[in-house]
């Protein structure tokens, strides 16, 4: 009965879908102010409708209805209940309920905040949200229904993939998916601002919030699954290059190329067109990124069960969203005139190397990703593209970004005086001269090492000089660097602690990839070894059960110098339904590095076998990236975000009809001639 | 650098170009993306990766010699598996993450003694490969590595890792791609093993 009122409330929220993604857009197209007053309600009603249905499949997990094949595939009678909870979305029906959920509850905050947009823009953007929302119910209802009941009723299910019983990887797919699905909002401003012909500065102000949140949030979710993968997958590792990590990667690199040209967008009413390309491109990654892993084209340990049929489907959609927009991109774009014009050598053209630079990073991960498919399909030739491709490539487009924000930042709009950016760079300078000089003196390598932990200590120089520069610290009485640190926008606040989060989280990926210890050897109870300066004694080995595994739990203590730091409790778990084991390693972190013990088979010889590490920097990893999520939200709660853009009404331009006629003979502007020499 | 005065200089990214080839530039976009659909359009509608290569199922294995890593006294070559009976190849490299994940699989089903594991050491560095096994053990028979991913790429190696079941005659029965989980191992691979009485 209740999974039938949620297949039902599917099918409503569908009806109302497709309400939502036409009324609206023949409402604003005919300028009928009831027709397009209709997103409204039917956004509202679509969101409560999908909430029953999850709410629904959230009840047929908690209380075990096995009756419902998803839940007899995807859960178990005597799993701990919070991972009934998050069970619901830890398969491909779940998680695709959890996707159109989001997309309804961002629906409902465009209809909610939207009070200050034009009605025809509103009316657009809610319509292009319901024909995303209408593919994927289709999608749902078509190919994956999660409602689906079993005849006769199984007496228990097959259990969560042990792996994903865990609160890491819980919580992992929402804040993705809250990110993924937040690129929409972007996107949706972008095709409506292309049928409209019009992108101004209100409209990037407009823009860039919804892409802060989604940026925000990918952030968190990427990392999220970084660390899980870190603690559970038993090695110390933490970013593996595989094609569901760059699948998510993809969609941040974009926006975070999208959050950098959106103010160019609205500051200096210029890279319109290539803003809205961006807020196009970076919600297609998501939707390319649901292609690749949904259709089991790309195999992963991520992956859940794959199914062509699935992959036909999304690919058809995939082309009629992405081909559709960048197709309306194409016949729309080139009539967007900017006006703000910028010398290289300028905030501007920092931003736009930012991008360049973001873009061309994002297509090497799309390329290693997508490459062996490529080349598969036109010779038949099979390749498989690994790490070492990504880290031989991506890494040396990231270098010089990294050098690049701590510059840009300090750059005039429109022209900066580049001898006046690099004696304000001192700091940045003198931080990285004394960071390479410490490392060397007290490492003296690997020098891939050293460089890329110079580049994260010029890049926290350059933030600070930056937070000097407009708290004009030392420069005047600190009562009033105090009152410009008042007084001072969330935005900057944002900004300086997002780019402090980059620079700690390379100083721990650099860290963590070049000065890890290990140490693996079968070790007895009450034998010691000593790692990276302490010493580790198996203390005991207990078994015992956990509520649906065995569990063979180590007590191990760390000593340093004669002295009791840390008892750690590694794990080995075996679930009892599915048979597999998992590692549960512990981690002790002394915020400079963490001490990392896992246990693994017992040998033949007696003993079990041990892995120890001594993780440097690793923690700034996690700490890093909290301060990038943190600087988002910061920024996003900034005044101007919430306030109106009043400029739009004023900046009425009609780009359709170009005010200034077009010079399409003028040879006197090809950018290329105009580079300062 | 000099600096130039007068009205500023237009250095917009492209936005003044004239009309007709900036309306090119643009046309160049979603024409990129109907070549990227179609070719995963053929590559989805063409077979599921699982069966990738088709080709290879029911075939001899293809030929190959390769040299031991450092410290293991025996390389692999394909008379090996030949002369083995019914065998598993298992493709895989230290870089490779899921490797790790269905690594302990692997050392169960040689704790088992059913049948022979060999390994492909898949382009990986030979002591990144020796330390992987040492820390995690070796489950494999014989292991070849595959430094240059020629031999590799003969098998039809899509993605590390992959599982190859090989029958007694040295043919290739059975290719299963990614993580080998404990439920392909008992609902899948297994029962094939044993029909194949292995």
């Amino acid at each position: 009965m209740i999974a039938e009122i949620g297949h039902f409330a599917l099918i409503l929220a569908l009806a109302l879908a497709v309400v939502q993604s036409t009324l609206p857009l023949i409402g604003a197209w005919r300028n009928n102010a009831a027709w397009m007053a209709i997103s409204r309600p039917a956004v509202t009603g679509q969101f409560v409708f999908i909430s029953i249905a999850f709410a629904c499949l959230m009840y047929a997990y908690v209380v075990s209805d096995f009756s419902v094949a998803n839940v007899f595939e995807n859960s178990h009678s005597a799993k701990p209940l919070l991972y009934k909870f998050t069970g619901v979305w830890g398969n491909h029906e779940g998680s695709m309920v959890l996707w159109v959920w989001i997309l309804a509850l961002y629906g409902m905050a465009v209809a909610a905040f939207g009070g200050n947009l034009p009605p025809a823009l509103r009316a657009r953007v809610l319509a292009i949200q319901g024909l995303i929302g209408l593919g994927f119910l289709v999608f749902l209802l078509a190919t994956s229904n999660p409602f689906l009941r079993l005849d006769p009723v199984p007496l228990n299910g097959r259990d969560l993939n042990p792996l994903l019983q865990d609160p890491g990887l819980a919580f992992h797919p929402p804040l993705l998916y809250f990110g993924y699905v937040g690129l929409s909002v972007a996107f949706s401003f972008a095709v409506a601002a292309l049928i409209e012909g019009k992108v101004d500065p209100a409209w990037a102000r407009w823009v860039r919030p919804w892409s802060l949140l989604s940026w925000s949030a990918l952030t968190g979710g990427i990392v999220l699954g970084s660390w899980w993968a870190y603690y559970e997958l038993g090695w110390g590792g933490f970013w593996f290059w595989d094609p569901v990590e760059n699948a998510s990667f993809m969609p941040w690199l974009m926006a975070t190329a999208l959050l950098h040209s959106a103010i160019v967008a609205e500051k200096r009413d210029a890279l319109k067109s290539w803003t809205v390309l961006l807020a196009i491109l970076g919600f297609s990654l998501s939707l390319m990124g649901t292609f690749l892993v949904r259709s089991g084209m790309l195999t992963s340990v991520h992956s859940f069960a794959a199914d062509p049929a699935r992959g036909v489907f999304i690919l058809g959609f995939l082309v009629v969203v992405v081909g559709g927009s960048l197709t309306l991109y194409a016949w729309r774009a080139p009539s967007l005139r900017s006006s703000g014009r910028f010398r290289p050598v300028s905030r501007e053209g920092a931003l736009v190397i930012n991008n360049l630079l973001l873009v061309t990073g994002c297509a090497t991960v799309f390329i290693g990703t997508l490459y062996p498919l490529i080349l598969d399909a036109i010779s038949g030739e099979k390749v498989s593209v690994g790490p070492p491709f990504f880290e031989s490539s991506f890494v040396w487009i990231m270098a010089p970004l990294f050098l690049l924000a701590a510059a840009g930042p300090l750059m005039a709009w429109k022209r900066a005086d580049l001898p006046g950016v690099t004696q304000r760079l001192t700091i940045a300078f003198a931080a990285a001269a004394a960071a390479a000089i410490l490392l060397v003196a007290l490492k003296g390598g690997p020098w891939g090492a050293i460089l890329g932990l110079t580049i994260a200590a010029w890049l926290i120089g350059g933030v600070a000089a930056e937070f000097i520069e407009r708290l004009r610290l030392f420069r005047v009485p600190l009562i009033d660097s105090f009152r410009r640190a008042r007084v001072l926008p969330r935005s900057a606040w944002g900004m300086s602690l997002a780019h402090a989060g980059v620079a700690i989280l390379i100083a721990g990926g650099v860290g963590a990839t070049n000065w890890q210890t290990e140490s693996v050897q079968v070790m007895e109870v009450g034998e010691r070894v000593e790692v990276a300066g302490y010493d580790f004694t198996l203390a005991s080995l207990t078994d015992s059960q956990g509520p649906n595994y065995d569990v063979r739990r180590g007590e191990f203590t760390v000593d340093q110098d004669g002295e009791r730091i840390a008892t750690l409790h590694p794990e080995k778990r075996k679930y009892w339904v599915q048979g597999m084991d998992t590692t549960e390693a512990a981690i002790r972190t002394t915020w400079i590095a963490d001490i990392y013990v896992a246990i693994g088979d017992p040998a033949t010889s007696g003993g079990i076998a041990v892995r120890i590490y001594h993780n440097p920097l690793v923690p700034w990893i996690w700490f890093g990236a909290i301060i990038m999520v943190a600087g988002g939200l910061i920024s996003l709660s900034d005044r101007r975000h919430r306030v109106g853009a009043p400029s739009r009404a004023r900046r009425k331009s009609t780009p359709a009809q170009p005010t200034e006629p077009a010079q399409p003979a003028q040879p006197a502007q090809p950018a290329e001639s105009r580079s300062d020499t | 650098m000099t600096q130039q005065n007068g009205d500023p200089p237009t250095d917009e990214m492209r936005e003044e170009t004239a009309a007709p080839r900036r309306r090119l530039v643009f046309i160049l976009v979603p024409a990129a993306f109907a070549v990227l659909a179609a070719v995963l359009a053929w590559q989805l509608l063409t077979g599921t990766p699982d069966k990738i290569p088709s080709a290879l199922i029911d075939k001899s294995i293809p030929q190959f010699d390769l040299q031991p890593i450092p410290g293991w006294d025996k390389g692999l070559a394909s008379a090996d598996i030949e002369r083995g009976g019914v065998s598993l190849v298992n493709v895989f490299a230290s870089w490779c993450g899921p490797c790790r994940v269905e690594h302990p699989l692997l050392m169960d089903i040689a704790a088992q003694d059913l049948l022979p594991i060999w390994g492909l050491n898949y382009k990986d560095q030979p002591k990144d490969a020796a330390s992987w096994l040492q820390q995690l053990g070796d489950p494999f028979t014989q292991i070849g590595s595959d430094l240059s991913g020629r031999v590799g790429i003969n098998w039809g190696v899509y993605g590390v890792p992959e599982t190859f079941v090989i029958d007694g005659q040295g043919r290739i029965v059975y290719k299963h791609i990614g993580v080998l989980t404990r439920r392909d191992w008992d609902e899948k691979l297994l029962p094939l093993i044993e029909n194949l009485g292995g």
